[in-house]
C-alpha cells in the first residue's frame, strides 16, 4: 500500500474522547452482537423425550468409554459441556464410537442415523451449555472466499495445507484432508477443536471469519484446479514423482525403442 | 540469377547456393568436420540429448513468460477473474502469475510447459550424469567435460531455483525464508550476506527483480556458455561406444551427424517436446493461485522445494536440532551448518570424482570404451553408495507426506531415515560390489563353459552331461573385452622416503582392486574351446 501522508489539523481537544468513545461502544457492542449470536444461535427446542432417546443410545453405545453420566472414565474424557457441536462432528463423521486406540480417531463409515446423533448431542448439550450446532445462516456459502482463503492460510494451512489436502503432525497424528468436510462439520471442528486440533472461538475467528473461510473452503472443493489434474494439491514432491516416473521413465522407454530399431 | 549460376556449375539453385556460402563462409570444411562426426546407437547415449531438448523448451516457453510477467514487488490489488482472491493485496509479481494463469490465452499451458521442463532438465541431466558415471565415460580425457556437465547440473538447479521464488506466492516465499534462514545461520557474516541478497530486511522488496535477472539473464546465458563448451568437447573427443567386435579405444563405431544422426535427433526432439506439452497440458504443476499471496506468517503444511533442492531440505530436515556453539559471542547452529556442509560436500565430491579416481589407478591411457558397470566392481559399488545417500538426504524432504500418505508416525519416519543416511550407503557399497563381483564370475563361466542348453545327452559309457552351447563372438568380445587393474604399492619417492600420500594411495588401490575377477584370457579361451570339442 502507498504511504500516505496525512495532514495534521488542529482538532477540537473534543474529538479524541468522542473518537474513543465511538471505539469503545463499537468493538463493546460487536462482542456482545457476536457472542449473542452464537449463544441464541442454537436454542433449539429440544424437547425432553429427545433428551431421554440420547440418554438411552448414550448408555447404550458411549457409557462404556465415557461413563454413565458422562463424567469420563480412565479411558475416555468427561464430556459435560463439551455441547451439542461436539457430539454432532465426532459422531457425525465416524470418528465416534472410536474403533481401536490409536494416535488419533479414525474417520470410518458413520455408525448413526442423523436423528440419533442429534439426540445424542440433545442429551450431551443437556448435561451443561457447550458449543451448539450451528445453524444454515452460519454454513450458507455467502462469506468473502478471498477474505476467508487468507484466513485459512494464516491459522489453518501450517497443519491441513494450502488448499486443506491434510498434513503430518507428530507421532502418527494427523491433519485430515478437508476435500470432503461438510460445511457444518467445518464449523463445529472450529468450535469445539477435536482431537489435536486448537479451539478457534469467536473471539478468535469471529463467525463471519468462520463463514469466511467455509466459502472458501466450498469453493476449492467445487472447483477443480484449472491446470489438469491436482495430484493430490501435495505439491512439489507429487510434482517431481511425475517427472521422473512418468516424463523421464516413458522417454527412457522410448530411447530404449529407438535404440532397439537399429541392432 | 540462379539460371546463370545453373549453366555455370551445372548443379542447380542447391549446388549454387552451397557454392556461394562455401566462397564466403567456408561451408564445405564445415560440414565436413561436424556432418562426418560420428554417433554411436544407444538409448543411453540419447539421455543426454532429453536433457539438451529440455532447455531448449524452456527458452521458448521462458521467452513467452517474460512477454507477460511483472517482476516487482510493488504492491497492488488483485481485480482479476479468480475469485478467491479478488480483492487481495499482492505483489505486482503474484498479480501477474496469476494473470498468466487465468487471462493470458495459452498462458497456464505455458507456465506448466516452462516447469515441467525445468523439472525434466535436471532430471535428465541427472540421469546422464549417472550414465556417465557408471560406464566410466569420465576418464581421460574426458575429466574437464564431467566437470562442465557437472557445472551444468547446479547451474540448472540455480535456474530452478530462482524460477521457483519469482511467483512470489506462499510456497515461493516460504522458499526464499528457507535460504534467508541457511543465509543466517552462517556464522558472522550471516545476517550481513542475506541483508545484501534481500536489500535490507526479509522479505523487502528487491528479491523479485534480482532473481529476475539472475533467472532470465545469468543463469541462462551460463548455461548456454557450459552447453556449448559441453557439446564442443563431445565432439573433440569423439562419442564413447560400447565395447564390441571392432570397436576400439582407437575408433568409434556408428553413423554419421548427417543426415542420419539429424534426422534422428530432430524426431527425438518433437518426442521429448511432446511428452513435456502432454504432460503439462494434462497434469496441474504449481498451482499458484491456491497458495495465496506470499505474507511471511503463515507456512503451509506439504511445503517443499522442487525434487532437484530436495537432497538440501531433506538435510536440514534430518539434521538433529539444538547443537550449537558459541564462538566470540557468535552463534554457530550446526543444524543449519552441517546440511549445507552435506549439501555442498556430496555437490564436491561428485565434481572432483574423475581427478579422485585418476589418481588411485594411475590410469593415463585414453578411454574411449565404455565400461561395464560389474567390470569396475568398487567404482559402481561407490556409485551406488553416492546414490543412496543422496536418495535418502532426497526422501528426507518428504517425511511427512511419507507419513500421512502411509499412514506412520512422522517422528519414526525421521528417525528411520537419520540411522538410513549412515546405514544404507555402507550396505549398498557391500552389496553392489558383491554382485558386480558375482556377475563377473557368471560373465567367465559363460565364456568358458558356454550357455547351459536343457539338453541331456548320454554317452556312451553311460554317463549323462547336459550340452553347453558356445556364447557367440559378439557375446564372447563383450564378455572379455575388459582390463584388469592390481592394486598399486607404496613406493618409496626420490629420497627413499614412502609418503603418507604414497600410502593412502596405495590403500585405496587395494580398496579399489585387491577383490578382483580377471577377464577370460586368449590362453584360456582356446584351453576351454579344446576342452569342449572333447565332449
Amino acid at each position: 500500500m502507498a504511504i500516505r501522508t496525512k495532514k495534521f489539523s488542529r482538532r477540537s481537544p473534543l474529538a479524541a474522547v468522542i473518537v474513543v468513545l465511538a471505539g469503545l461502544l463499537v468493538s463493546g457492542g460487536s462482542y456482545v452482537a457476536a457472542t449473542a449470536a452464537v449463544t441464541s444461535s442454537a436454542k433449539a427446542e429440544v424437547d425432553q423425550a429427545t433428551i431421554d432417546t440420547g440418554k438411552k443410545l448414550f448408555l447404550a453405545n458411549c457409557a462404556s468409554c465415557h461413563g454413565k453420566n458422562a463424567e469420563g472414565t480412565a479411558n475416555a474424557p468427561s464430556l459435560i459441556g463439551v455441547g451439542a457441536a461436539s457430539v454432532d462432528f465426532q459422531v457425525g463423521t465416524g470418528r465416534m464410537p472410536g474403533q481401536a486406540s490409536g494416535p488419533q480417531l479414525q474417520v470410518k463409515p458413520v455408525q448413526f442415523k442423523q436423528e440419533d446423533i442429534d439426540a445424542l448431542a440433545a442429551y450431551v448439550a443437556s448435561l451443561a451449555p457447550g458449543p451448539e450446532v450451528p445453524t444454515e445462516a452460519y454454513l450458507a456459502q455467502t462469506g468473502n472466499a478471498s477474505h476467508g482463503g487468507e484466513l485459512f492460510r494464516i491459522n489453518c494451512a501450517m497443519c491441513h495445507n494450502a488448499v486443506g489436502a491434510g498434513g503430518a503432525l507428530t507421532q502418527g497424528k494427523y491433519a485430515p484432508s478437508l476435500r470432503n468436510t461438510s460445511a457444518k462439520h467445518i464449523y463445529e471442528a472450529m468450535v469445539t477443536g477435536p482431537q489435536n486440533m486448537p479451539v478457534f472461538s469467536n473471539s478468535n475467528l469471529s463467525p463471519a471469519d468462520k463463514t469466511d473461510i467455509i466459502t472458501y473452503l466450498q469453493y476449492v472443493q467445487e472447483n477443480p484446479s484449472v491446470g489438469g489434474d491436482e495430484l493430490g494439491n501435495l505439491g512439489p514432491v507429487a510434482e517431481g514423482l511425475i517427472a521422473w516416473l512418468a516424463m523421464l521413465g516413458g522417454i527412457v522407454v522410448i530411447t530404449i525403442w529407438l535404440g532397439a530399431k537399429s541392432n | 540469377m540462379s539460371n546463370a549460376v545453373t549453366s555455370k556449375k551445372k548443379g542447380g539453385f542447391l549446388a549454387g547456393t552451397a557454392n556461394y556460402l562455401d566462397e564466403r563462409v567456408g561451408i564445405a570444411g564445415i560440414v565436413k568436420e561436424f556432418g562426418r562426426k560420428i554417433f554411436p546407437d544407444h538409448w543411453s547415449f540419447m539421455l543426454g540429448e532429453v536433457a539438451l531438448y529440455s532447455f531448449l523448451v524452456l527458452l521458448l516457453s521462458g521467452t513467452f513468460l517474460t512477454f507477460f510477467f511483472n517482476p516487482t514487488m510493488a504492491e497492488t490489488t488483485y481485480d482479476g477473474v479468480f475469485g478467491p482472491l479478488k480483492g487481495a493485496h499482492m505483489s505486482s509479481a503474484y498479480a501477474s502469475t496469476l494473470d498468466i494463469s487465468f487471462e493470458v490465452r495459452g498462458g497456464l499451458l505455458m507456465r506448466q510447459v516452462h516447469h515441467w521442463s525445468a523439472l525434466l532438465f535436471v532430471a535428465a541431466a541427472g540421469l546422464h550424469m549417472l550414465r556417465v558415471f557408471f560406464t566410466g565415460a569420465f576418464r581421460k580425457p574426458r575429466e574437464i567435460n564431467w566437470v562442465v556437465g557437472f557445472m551444468l547440473f547446479v547451474l540448472g538447479m540455480a535456474g530452478g531455483f530462482t524460477g521457483y521464488s519469482l511467483p512470489d506466492d506462499l510456497l515461493s516465499g516460504n522458499g526464499l525464508r528457507i535460504i534467508d534462514g541457511m543465509l543466517k545461520g552462517l556464522p558472522w557474516i550471516g545476517s550481513y550476506t542475506s541483508s545484501l541478497l534481500f536489500g535490507g530486511e526479509f522479505p523487502g522488496n528487491q528479491i523479485v527483480p534480482r532473481l529476475y535477472s539472475l533467472h532470465i539473464m545469468i543463469v541462462p546465458a551460463l548455461i548456454l556458455v557450459f552447453l556449448v563448451v559441453h557439446l564442443f568437447m563431445v565432439v573433440i573427443h569423439k562419442h564413447t561406444h560400447y565395447s564390441g567386435p571392432g570397436k576400439k579405444d582407437t575408433n568409434v563405431v556408428g553413423y554419421p551427424l548427417m543426415p542420419v544422426y539429424v534426422a534422428k535427433a530432430g524426431g527425438f526432439f518433437f518426442i521429448v517436446f511432446g511428452v513435456i506439452m502432454l504432460t503439462a497440458a494434462f497434469v496441474t504443476i504449481n498451482p499458484v493461485w491456491n497458495y495465496g499471496s506470499y505474507d511471511p506468517s503463515p507456512v503451509s503444511a506439504g511445503t517443499q522445494p522442487d525434487w532437484y533442492i530436495g537432497f538440501l531440505d531433506g538435510a536440514l530436515r534430518l539434521a538433529p536440532t539444538g547443537i550449537e556453539t558459541v564462538v566470540n559471542g557468535a552463534t554457530v547452529s550446526w543444524n543449519i551448518l552441517l546440511p549445507m556442509i552435506v549439501g555442498v560436500g556430496l555437490l564436491g565430491v561428485v565434481a572432483v570424482y574423475p581427478f579422485i579416481e585418476g589418481w588411485i589407478t594411475g590410469d593415463k591411457r585414453e578411454h574411449h570404451v565404455l565400461d561395464r558397470p560389474r567390470n569396475a566392481p568398487t567404482r559402481t559399488a561407490i556409485g551406488a553408495a553416492g546414490v543412496t545417500f543422496y536418495a535418502v538426504l532426497w526422501a528426507g524432504a518428504g517425511t511427512d507426506l511419507i507419513a500421512t500418505n502411509f499412514k506412520m508416525s512422522l517422528n519414526q519416519v525421521l528417525t528411520t531415515m537419520q540411522i538410513l543416511l549412515f546405514v544404507a550407503p555402507v550396505a549398498a557399497y557391500f552389496v553392489t560390489k558383491r554382485l558386480c563381483l558375482s556377475l563377473q564370475r557368471k560373465d567367465r563361466e559363460i565364456v568358458l563353459h558356454g550357455h547351459e542348453s536343457g539338453r541331456i545327452v548320454r554317452l556312451p559309457h553311460g554317463e549323462y552331461v547336459e550340452v553347453h552351447e558356445q556364447a557367440d563372438v559378439y557375446q564372447i568380445w563383450k564378455l572379455t573385452d575388459f582390463k584388469e587393474y592390481a592394486p598399486t604399492l607404496a613406493r618409496p619417492n626420490a629420497n627413499g622416503v614412502i609418503t603418507i600420500r604414497a600410502r593412502i594411495r596405495s590403500a585405496l588401490s587395494k580398496m579399489f582392486f585387491e577383490d578382483r575377477v580377471s577377464p577370460v584370457s586368449k590362453t584360456e579361451l582356446e584351453a576351454a574351446k579344446h576342452h569342449a570339442e572333447l565332449h
